[in-house]
């Protein structure tokens, strides 16, 4: 592991001008992404900039109609809040479906979402929900924020400040997790929101991606049978050891209608 | 660069000259000689090195020295009263849930937060929750097991 200079922040503003100050800064969140990753040589920043002293960043809260949750809030947390719970359930199981205790106590939604793992539970949320991503520069929607893999929206230096969950009527998440990891080798989030339905995959592809022919079917019939004969195309699916293109693109109908049928309860 | 890190672990002030990079892990094994915390796969994935920051079970080779800054550590050597073994290390002796011993630390460690974390546990709740802690050795039914049995004592609902 190559040696950094390690830095904690003090302030949003601290934490930004010490990350766009260095040669190759970046943020620490968790760390349970970025520490394996320089461990494996495949990141070697020279400065890491906790966040772990900011205030403002952690904090979970439910007004109305929307679930705020802070770029700093641990998978744990989110799992374990009530108020999540009582909102919307499915991202409070989503979060305890992440990786093993010990992954959910350190890391982070911020982190989560900044590094768009394709195989990460949290963009599916992010975007099956609809939700509203917060950096410290602006708001960008769920829609837009996921760019391709471990790509996103974010500008250097930017910080994910928080995510903005609006409450569907009803929700829900199925993942088929790798066995070794708990990744997702196919998850599929559905919603019913103000805005319709709306179906999204994480695992199968490069990022997170709706599937339209499944949001239109369910808009008409928010049942299982309205997505069990709907097949997506496997060509741009992931093929890995764990699984075939040709799999994850069955998995990914078996999960849309083990998801509804959990969503309607 | 270095520079000095303090905690407490087990009850005990520490201070060590550290890089940025020097793991938590390093620091307790290499700075401290508290080698009981292991370290089995280095890749976030086994669970042997799991120790307690705050209270809150986490992989000590997958956080840096310098994040546990004034917090407070306990380790697998934090855990018994002199010569009386805590509740949960007296589980595992009495179900035989350990042969070669390597991941047990760390096992033990996951428990006692598990059993810290839920006023009920069932045998499935127990399997789920030790998703992140492997052993190669007793394919985990005794593992299970003195957990189980652990849970009540913790609780003093024995
Ligand atoms: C054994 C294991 C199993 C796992 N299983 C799963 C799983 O089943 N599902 C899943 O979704 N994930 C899984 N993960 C990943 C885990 O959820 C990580 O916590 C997460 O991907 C990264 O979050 P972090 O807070 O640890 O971020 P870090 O590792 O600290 O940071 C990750 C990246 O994001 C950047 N970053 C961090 N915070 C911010 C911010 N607020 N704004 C902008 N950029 C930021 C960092 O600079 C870095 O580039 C697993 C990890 C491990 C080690
Ligand atoms: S050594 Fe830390 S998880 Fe294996
Ligand atoms: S007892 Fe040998 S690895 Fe668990």
């Amino acid at each position: 592991m190559y040696d950094f200079n390690y830095r904690k922040a003090s302030s949003v503003e601290d934490a930004v001008s010490a990350v766009t100050g260095a040669e190759d800064g970046r943020f620490l969140a968790g760390g349970m992404t970025i520490i394996p990753t320089i461990k494996q040589r495949l990141a070697n920043p020279s400065d890491l900039v906790d966040l772990a002293g900011v205030g403002g960043l952690t904090g979970i809260s439910v007004s109305g109609n929307t679930v705020e949750i802070g770029g700093m809030a641990r998978h744990a947390e989110v799992n374990a809040s009530s108020e999540v719970a009582a909102a919307i359930p499915a991202l409070a199981r989503l979060a305890g479906g992440i990786g093993d205790p010990q992954v959910r106590n350190r890391g982070t939604i911020g982190g989560s979402i900044a590094n768009n793992d394709p195989a990460a539970d949290y963009p599916a949320a992010v975007v099956g929900l609809g939700a509203t991503v917060r950096t410290n520069r602006r708001e960008i929607a769920g829609d837009d924020f996921f760019t391709g893999m471990f790509e996103t929206a974010l500008e250097p230096g930017e910080l994910v400040t928080g995510v903005s969950f609006p409450v569907p009527s009803k929700a829900a998440y199925m993942k088929f997790p790798n066995p070794a990891s708990r990744y997702a080798i196919v998850g599929v989030f559905v919603a019913a929101t103000s805005g319709g339905p709306r179906v999204a995959v994480t695992g199968a592809g490069p990022c997170v991606f709706r599937v339209a022919e499944m949001e239109q079917a369910l808009a008409g019939n928010f049942a299982p049978e309205a997505v069990a004969d709907i097949k997506i195309g496997d060509d741009d699916l992931n093929s890995d050891i764990h699984a075939s293109a040709e799999y994850r693109a069955h998995l990914v109908t078996v999960m849309a209608k083990r998801a509804v049928a959990q969503a309607n309860g | 660069m270095t520079s000095t890190v303090s905690m407490t672990v087990n009850g005990k002030q520490v201070s060590a000259e550290c890089e940025g990079r020097t793991l938590l892990v390093q620091y307790l094994r290499e700075k401290l000689a508290l080698t009981g915390t292991h370290v089995g796969c280095d890749t976030s994935q086994c669970g042997a090195c799991v120790v307690h920051v705050d209270g809150i079970s986490v992989k000590s080779c997958t956080m840096l020295a310098h994040q546990a800054e004034g917090c407070d550590v306990v380790t697998i050597e934090g855990l018994a009263d002199g010569d009386t073994l805590h509740p949960m290390q007296e589980a595992f002796r009495e179900n035989h849930a350990l042969q070669c011993g390597f991941c047990t630390p760390g096992m033990v460690m996951s428990a006692i937060d598990m059993v810290n974390r839920h006023d009920t546990l069932d045998e499935k709740t127990v399997r789920h929750q030790l998703e992140g802690n492997l052993c190669r050795c007793t394919g985990y039914h005794n593992i299970v097991k003195a957990i189980l049995a652990a849970h009540p004592v913790m609780k003093g609902t024995a």
